[in-house]
């Protein structure tokens, strides 16, 4: 359990910059998944906190304590790497005692610590196979139980469900998280896929191209992306963008030239601004008062609960969520219409949020009543 | 892939088997000329069926040349050398693969041009050394007048002297480094993920548990095949020993042979000389057939 603070942390090779002066403050007993694209430096920041890559510039604190010229050793993060980088030659036994075997642990201790770890993630029976031996899952296990066992202050995990088939992943991710709440210790998780991060996170940390986009829960992302490159990154399928210009009364008018209404905002006339909604926000069905917003079908993905049938409106890229009985009959064109309360409005030019008064509005919330959950 | 090729099959079985007798047809005359006696083995042509006196050719030659305490020195000759080769060649493949630091692809470089001076180019300065270690530390401080200087303060004349013939160092030592080792072993620590050298680094281990721990066990295949070709290397090796071993009593078998083989005008005793051949050779054979397995693996990349 541990604070990390990162302050003014920059990483460059040579001339080209991996990260910017990033800060960061990560709270103790936090779970955090750094979210972003391939070579957005997400990577490269673990790689930092754990040791193994220097810093350009900038500190890094654990618990208070300035660890930029430690040893990865020394830091007190433990690491699960993408490719779980087990030892090939020893046990499952060995590859998860093999860091107190280094700290000199004896002997009957470190045997008792292993089967208590291997025990926690169904590895007992395992122990005395090596790596090559187990399928994907269960490396994926043993590369945990080697991180777990040395109780370390930070879990650091870089993509570590990457390379795990669909069902899996799934699985491993509630395990993950699970883990978590019972070691409370102190959780950083590289991914670029989002789903990873809304299901695993406290807070999620979105980067792109070496700086910080959002930093925020998962509803935050969701509810008031920062900017037009959290809002398309976050979301399966991503928000739709739609540019416009503002007309003289405040309304959007779409390059093809269709009006639509937009949130109460304070943007002066000709301004140029993205639109954004979320495919399952738009309505299909004509507007009362537009008619003419009309979405161009050209395939639609039937997903069995839902279809999402893609399109072009006013020259852009579109998706919208149709319940899966438009499947049958695949129509050409699609009249929508886009609910004022649901649009997110960003700046063209630097792609960041404008505040409207349709920012406020959260998610509905739902009322349930509390019910003891049944003894297990 | 099923491939059905029977013409091509048989021609390649024929090449095989051509290129099989080509190889074991001088083992077999050897063996048939060690168990033939005088006379026989100097009939022309020599008689192609094994005569009746194996055993006792094997006996005389082992008496006459000595070849027990020969065998004990290429023993420890051909395994010193082995032996060194794969420590040095695993630690300074170690140093260039997985350490940063300046100089590190010159002395690579120069590691490796060492191949093109094979031990018959440089034998005159290597003998000389040899034969006087500190001789080129001693030339320098007599040119620099160091020696001169020491002597003017300390009083003593530093004449420092330190032989390597006829001693077990003196043929072990100037074989041990080689470039062919530094280099396979550099391939093969190539492979070697860089995750795995961080997940070393992770669990506090040093350069030295991780090379101990990780990379010598990782790398066994590659040990044996290095270990068996310069031990068959170095058993076979006939000049170096030849120069720095001038008293028998550290002579390998493999010089030592020479005893066996008659002198012009002297008693044509080939069937001894071929008997003697057969006693060297034997240990090699073991060495290749017991390590075979390891060795081949260690050669055809990784295993899975």
């Amino acid at each position: 359990m541990a604070d990390i603070s990162l302050r003014k942390v920059a990483k460059s090779y040579g001339k080209t910059s991996v990260v910017e002066a990033l800060d960061l403050d990560i709270h103790s007993g936090e779970f955090i998944v750094v979210l972003g694209p391939s070579g957005c430096g997400k990577s490269t920041l673990l790689r930092m906190i754990a040791g193994l890559e220097e810093i350009s510039g900038g500190e890094i604190a654990i618990e208070d304590r300035v660890v930029d010229r430690l040893e990865p050793r020394e830091r007190g993060c433990a690491m699960v790497f993408q490719n779980y980088a087990l030892y090939p030659h020893m046990t499952v036994a060995d590859n998860i005692g093999y860091s107190l075997k280094v700290a000199g642990v004896p002997k009957a201790e470190r045997r008792a610590r292993i089967e208590k770890v291997a025990a926690t993630l169904a590895l007992d029976t395992l122990l005395d196979r090596r790596p090559a031996q187990l399928s994907g899952g269960q490396r994926q296990r043993v590369a945990m139980g080697r991180a777990m066992i040395r109780e370390p202050k930070v879990f650091l995990f870089d993509e570590p469900l990457s390379n795990l088939d669909a069902k899996l992943r799934v699985q491993m991710r509630i395990e993950i998280r699970k883990l978590h709440n019972r070691l409370a210790a102190t959780s950083i998780f590289v991914t670029h896929d989002q789903v990873e991060a809304m299901t695993l996170a406290d807070r999620i940390v979105v980067m792109n191209a070496g700086k910080v986009e959002q930093v925020g829960t998962p509803l935050d992302l969701w509810n008031r992306p920062a900017s037009r490159f959290v809002a398309g990154f976050v979301g399966s399928p991503p928000m739709n963008l739609v540019e416009a210009t503002i007309a003289a009364d405040g309304a959007g008018v779409l390059a093809d030239g269709t009006r639509i209404d937009l949130p109460e905002h304070r943007l002066a006339r000709d301004a140029a601004v993205i639109v954004g909604v979320r495919a399952e926000d738009v309505r299909i069905g004509p507007a009362v008062n537009d008619p003419r917003l009309v979405l161009g079908v050209e395939f639609i993905e039937r997903l069995g609960s839902a279809s999402l049938v893609h399109g072009r409106l006013a020259g852009a890229d579109f998706v919208v969520t149709a319940p899966p009985a438009l499947a049958e009959g695949a129509p050409e064109g699609l009249a929508l219409t886009l609910p004022v309360d649901r649009l997110h409005l960003f700046d063209a030019v630097d792609g960041r949020r404008i505040e409207t008064d349709a920012s406020s509005v959260e998610a509905l919330p739902i009322a349930f009543e509390t019910v003891a959950a049944p003894a297990l | 892939m099923i491939e059905r090729t029977p013409i091509l099959n048989t021609i390649t079985h024929v090449v095989l088997f051509v290129g099989f007798l080509a190889s074991i047809t001088p083992f077999v005359v050897v063996a048939i000329a060690a168990s033939h006696d005088l006379v026989a083995v100097n009939l022309v042509p020599m008689p192609m069926l094994p005569g009746g006196h194996f055993w006792e050719n094997l006996h005389t030659a082992w008496t006459t040349a000595d070849l027990g305490p020969k065998l004990v020195n290429s023993f420890i000759f051909a395994g010193g050398v082995a032996a060194g080769k794969v420590l040095i060649s695993a630690i300074t493949a170690f140093a260039i693969v997985f350490f940063r630091f300046p100089g590190r692809q010159a002395i690579f470089w120069a590691i490796f041009i060492t191949l093109m001076l094979p031990l018959e180019v440089r034998i005159v300065p290597t003998y000389a050394v040899a034969a006087d270690v500190f001789e080129p530390y001693r030339t320098i401080l007599d040119v620099t007048g160091l020696n001169g200087l020491i002597e003017s303060i300390a009083g003593v004349r530093l004449d420092l002297k330190f032989g390597l013939l006829n001693s077990y160092a003196g043929l072990i030592l100037p074989l041990v480094a080689t470039a062919t080792g530094t280099f396979l072993y550099r391939q093969f620590f190539l492979t070697i993920p860089d995750e795995l050298v961080e997940a070393a680094k992770m669990d506090g281990a040093g350069p030295i548990r991780f090379f101990v721990d990780v990379l010598l066990p990782l790398s066994r295949n590659n040990v044996a095949a290095l270990a068996t070709i310069m031990f068959l290397w170095a058993w076979n090796q006939y000049l170096w020993p030849l120069l720095v071993t001038t008293e028998p009593s550290h002579a390998t078998a493999v010089t030592e042979l020479k005893q066996l083989i008659p002198n012009v005008g002297g008693i044509p005793e080939w069937n001894i000389a071929m008997a003697g051949t057969l006693i060297v050779m034997t240990p090699t054979l073991v060495v290749v057939v017991a390590m075979q397995r390891w060795f081949v693996r260690g050669l055809i990349s990784t295993e899975k």
